[in-house]
């Protein structure tokens, strides 16, 4: 079978553990269907500016879900990291205008909310031994209600300049004369998209996440300190949801309590079209982003065609359903072969 | 044993516990029990369910603290209590029944797990996790593909993943939980080979067991728990199964043949039955009010044969025959309308509702003859019925809206089986009834099995165990690779010569 040599081959693509034509295969095939499809119906979306564009709108989701999945694949789930990404967007947004923080310091501040609501999250699962999906559809209502009776529902649209400057790392014009720009939300998805695969493919934080997402019983019995994992997936998520805040705002120029809340399904829709498991252990970083890329295609190419927005979520859940069925196939394959 | 040298290597004590005992709650698990593995031998710990067994294996662990008191030495050092990592540091490894691996890890990294348990931040050296996986399947000589996903190898395989993973801890004292609770005739004979093998190499192990011919077959000493309480520590050599089921239940187990010729009247003809793959050319006959047992092996195809019966899954050639018919079953509601009744093995996921009242799991089967107009079922029969099977089964429940769950296994087992019965079956299909039971409960279901036969059921019962099927059944067929290899009439052979064909292999 495949050695080391087989694996780092693979590069960034390989799932954790060995690599498995699973997912990933048929969703990157899916993607690239897809992308013909619309190619040929609608020629300006497979232009590089539209592609760039269409990553850089699910660039703050893509974050969220990376997070999310890592929390799927130490076994829990998080239903609050929305609200969280809000507080910490709105804390951050506070102490630069009223406060007048520099900076670092108010970006420090923003991740270290996040972290610090989402360890809450942690410490009720772990401690308290409260089902992760109640502890956090709790702490939602309690962070997202805090936040809007405390600002009252006001945005904050005077960021100052440093934060809603456009941040451009490479500018290209095409020959048509497009300008195509890869900014900030991209190179912090693809941060993000390193770091988690790094975490979970190459630590032993990673392997005893999945330790514990695969059977935590005996993660506990042969020696893993589960709530220290726990608070490592939750505490990642954490930083993940505030980093997301900040680049939502970055991104409209604006710190709006309620902008980011609503979008918990489709974020933890998109991880488990990537192939991470409900029930913990499987998935990869990669599957997760060529889930968010098949959202992100589907969305602009249904705009492109001039579907009617409604009909997005139409399609978006029947895409989903599809997905789930091809993969709760695969692992019922799996599990006949190991049958008793 | 008997060179004094050798005598004295094995009097070397790996584990010494003296006047251990714990406490729950007020509920005393375990009661000033003593219990002493020697280097290099294979110790037996026997006990019914709730003995202590599994108390003791968690107290070694360190799992739990026992109560103050008692005394637990280890390679010769004194401790209190153990945690979890001092165990691990004394070499102690525990093989539970469950296997606690990792079924989205690959084989080399379940073996090598420890390899990633310190420093988070630290990189996974998979070449040195792959390094000690392989020198450890090389050294029990185990071609399992190290990249291969736990989840997706047999039983059998994951029970060796399982105990490599104790050795490359660097175990000298190795429990094994029920190892072979789901293992094939086969698979139990390669893992006892390689316990033996374990065992020259110097290791003590300590093999906990329901199956009594495995543990007087391979362990040096036996200590016997009962309620908590160590009964005594017997050398396996020279005790039979029946003395050993004796000191464990503290009954007199009276063996004994029920066999006896039922008027020939037949509810059941199978003949030439075949399901490709997994049974072929089966031909027997049932009785009303008999008992026929099924024994042979797992994977002999005695479950698979059974699901045909009842309509699970179609034969591919042969015919069923029930009260003279011809029968070909669509689906079990078909089989269950014809007669036939079905007690899977796993009673607990299968058999039951296990947070639904009794009541309700006993009107479960017959609720359609119970539905008046509009699918409304009248309360009256909703209690009726099921009381008076409580009454007839002597099911031990305070009351009807009690949980199932909330009942001993034995007791449960009796609410599958009024289930069961509340469907008036003609051919009443037990299967494996007693795995996990213990020997007083068991007792008491051969006693309920006899007593539908003679209410006229006529019964076919499935079990690995010859003697169970000798001290039940009044006729008995061996099945074994699939094929209906004999019938017999317990009484006209031994129960001894019937055994040697069943668990030669």
């Amino acid at each position: 079978m495949r050695g080391e040599a087989g694996h780092m081959a693979t590069g960034m693509l390989a799932p954790v553990g060995r690599w498995r034509p699973g997912t990933e295969v048929s969703l990157a095939l899916l993607v690239l269907a897809l992308a013909a499809v619309f190619g040929i119906s609608v020629p300006t979306f497979l232009s590089a500016a539209n592609f760039v564009d269409l990553v850089e709108s699910y660039s703050v989701t893509g974050i969220l879900a990376l997070g999310v999945f890592v929390v799927l694949l130490a076994g829990g789930i998080d239903i609050s990291f929305a609200a969280i990404a809000s507080v910490a967007q709105y804390v951050a947004a506070t102490l630069a205008v009223t406060s007048g923080w520099p900076p670092l310091a108010v970006i420090g501040a923003g991740l270290a909310t996040g972290v610090a609501l989402s360890l809450v999250n942690a410490f009720l699962i772990e401690r308290m031994a409260i089902p992760s999906i109640i502890a956090t559809i709790a702490t939602m209502t309690a962070y997202f209600s805090t936040l809007m009776a405390w600002t009252g529902g006001r945005a904050i649209y005077t960021l100052p300049d440093w934060w809603t400057r456009r941040i451009v790392f490479w500018r290209h014009e095409t020959d048509g004369g497009d300008i195509v720009r890869i900014g900030l939300p991209i190179v912090l998805l693809l941060v993000i998209f390193a770091a988690t695969h790094l975490l979970i493919g190459y630590t032993r934080a990673g392997r005893q996440l999945r330790a514990v997402g695969g059977n935590a019983e005996a993660a506990r019995r042969i020696g893993v300190r589960i709530g220290r994992v726990q608070m490592i997936a939750y505490g990642y998520l954490g930083l993940c949801a505030a980093l997301a805040g900040l680049l939502q705002s970055y991104r409209v120029g604006q710190a709006v309590p309620n902008a980011m809340v609503g979008s918990e399904l489709n974020v933890v829709a998109a991880a488990v079209l990537g192939g991470a498991s409900l029930t913990g252990g499987r998935g990869s970083a990669a599957g997760v982003m060529l889930g968010i890329l098949l959202l992100a295609m589907l969305q602009n190419g249904l705009t492109l065609l001039s579907v009617p927005s409604f009909h997005f979520q139409t399609v978006i859940g029947a895409v989903l359903l599809l997905a789930l069925v091809v993969i709760s196939r695969n692992e019922r394959r799996v599990l006949r072969g190991t049958g008793r | 044993m008997s060179d004094p040298v050798e005598q004295d290597a094995l009097d070397r004590r790996v584990l010494d516990l003296a006047n251990v005992s714990k406490s729950f709650g007020g509920v005393r698990a375990l009661k000033g029990v003593d219990f002493t593995v020697r280097a290099g031998e294979i110790h037996c710990l026997a006990g019914e369910n709730g003995s202590g067994k599994s108390t003791l294996i968690k107290l070694v662990s360190g799992v739990h603290a026992p109560d103050p008191g008692g005394r637990i030495l280890m390679n010769g050092t004194a401790y209190e209590r153990l945690t979890p990592p001092q165990a691990r540091r004394e070499g102690i490894q525990v093989i539970f029944q469950d296997l606690a691996l990792f079924p989205n890890l690959s084989v080399a990294e379940n073996i090598a797990f420890d390899h990633v348990l310190d420093g988070y931040a630290s990189p996974v050296p998979l070449r040195r996790m792959r390094r000690t996986a392989r020198a450890i399947l090389d050294r029990l000589g185990f071609g399992i593909d190290l990249d291969a996903e736990v989840g997706r190898l047999s039983i059998a395989q994951r029970q060796i993943v399982a105990i490599c993973r104790g050795l490359a801890a660097d175990a000298r004292l190795l429990f094994m939980d029920e190892p072979t609770a789901s293992l094939t005739g086969r698979e139990v004979d390669a893992l006892l080979g390689l316990v033996e093998r374990l065992r020259r190499d110097g290791l003590s192990i300590v093999f906990v067991s329901h199956r009594l011919d495995e543990v007087l077959g391979i362990a040096d000493r036996v200590t016997v728990l009962r309620d908590g309480a160590c009964v005594g520590v017997y050398p396996t050599q020279g005790m039979s199964g029946r003395r050993l089921a004796e000191l464990m239940t503290g009954l007199t187990i009276e063996p004994g043949i029920v066999a006896r010729a039922v008027p020939d009247d037949p509810v059941l003809r199978v003949a030439g039955l075949t399901r490709r793959g997994e049974y072929e050319d089966i031909a027997f006959m049932l009785r009303k009010g008999e008992v026929f047992g099924i024994v042979g092996p797992l994977g002999a195809g005695r479950t698979e044969l059974a699901l045909t019966l009842f309509g699970m899954n179609r034969p591919h050639a042969g015919t069923i025959e029930i009260a003279g018919r011809l029968v070909r079953f669509s689906d079990n509601r078909a089989a269950i309308a014809a007669g036939i009744a079905y007690l899977p093995e796993d009673r607990l996921t299968q058999g039951l509702n296990l947070p639904q009242p009794v009541g309700d799991n006993i009107v479960l089967s017959i609720l359609d003859r119970l539905k008046r107009a509009f699918g409304f079922i009248p309360p009256k029969a909703r209690r009726g019925i099921p009381a008076a099977w409580v009454e007839r089964l002597k099911i031990k429940v305070p009351s009807l809206d009690h949980p199932v769950q909330t009942l001993s296994g034995g007791n449960q087992q009796r609410v599958v089986l009024a289930k069961w019965l509340a469907t008036a079956p003609r051919v009443l299909i037990l299967d494996s009834p007693t795995v996990g039971v213990d020997i007083g409960n068991k007792k008491g279901i051969y006693e309920l099995i006899r007593e539908i036969a003679r209410d006229g059921v006529a019964v076919i019962l499935i079990t690995d165990e010859a003697s169970e099927a000798f001290s039940t059944c009044d006729r008995v067929a061996r099945m074994d690779g699939g094929r209906m290899i004999e019938q017999v009439v317990p009484g006209e052979i031994s129960e001894e010569e019937f055994a040697g064909r069943v668990y030669a292999r």
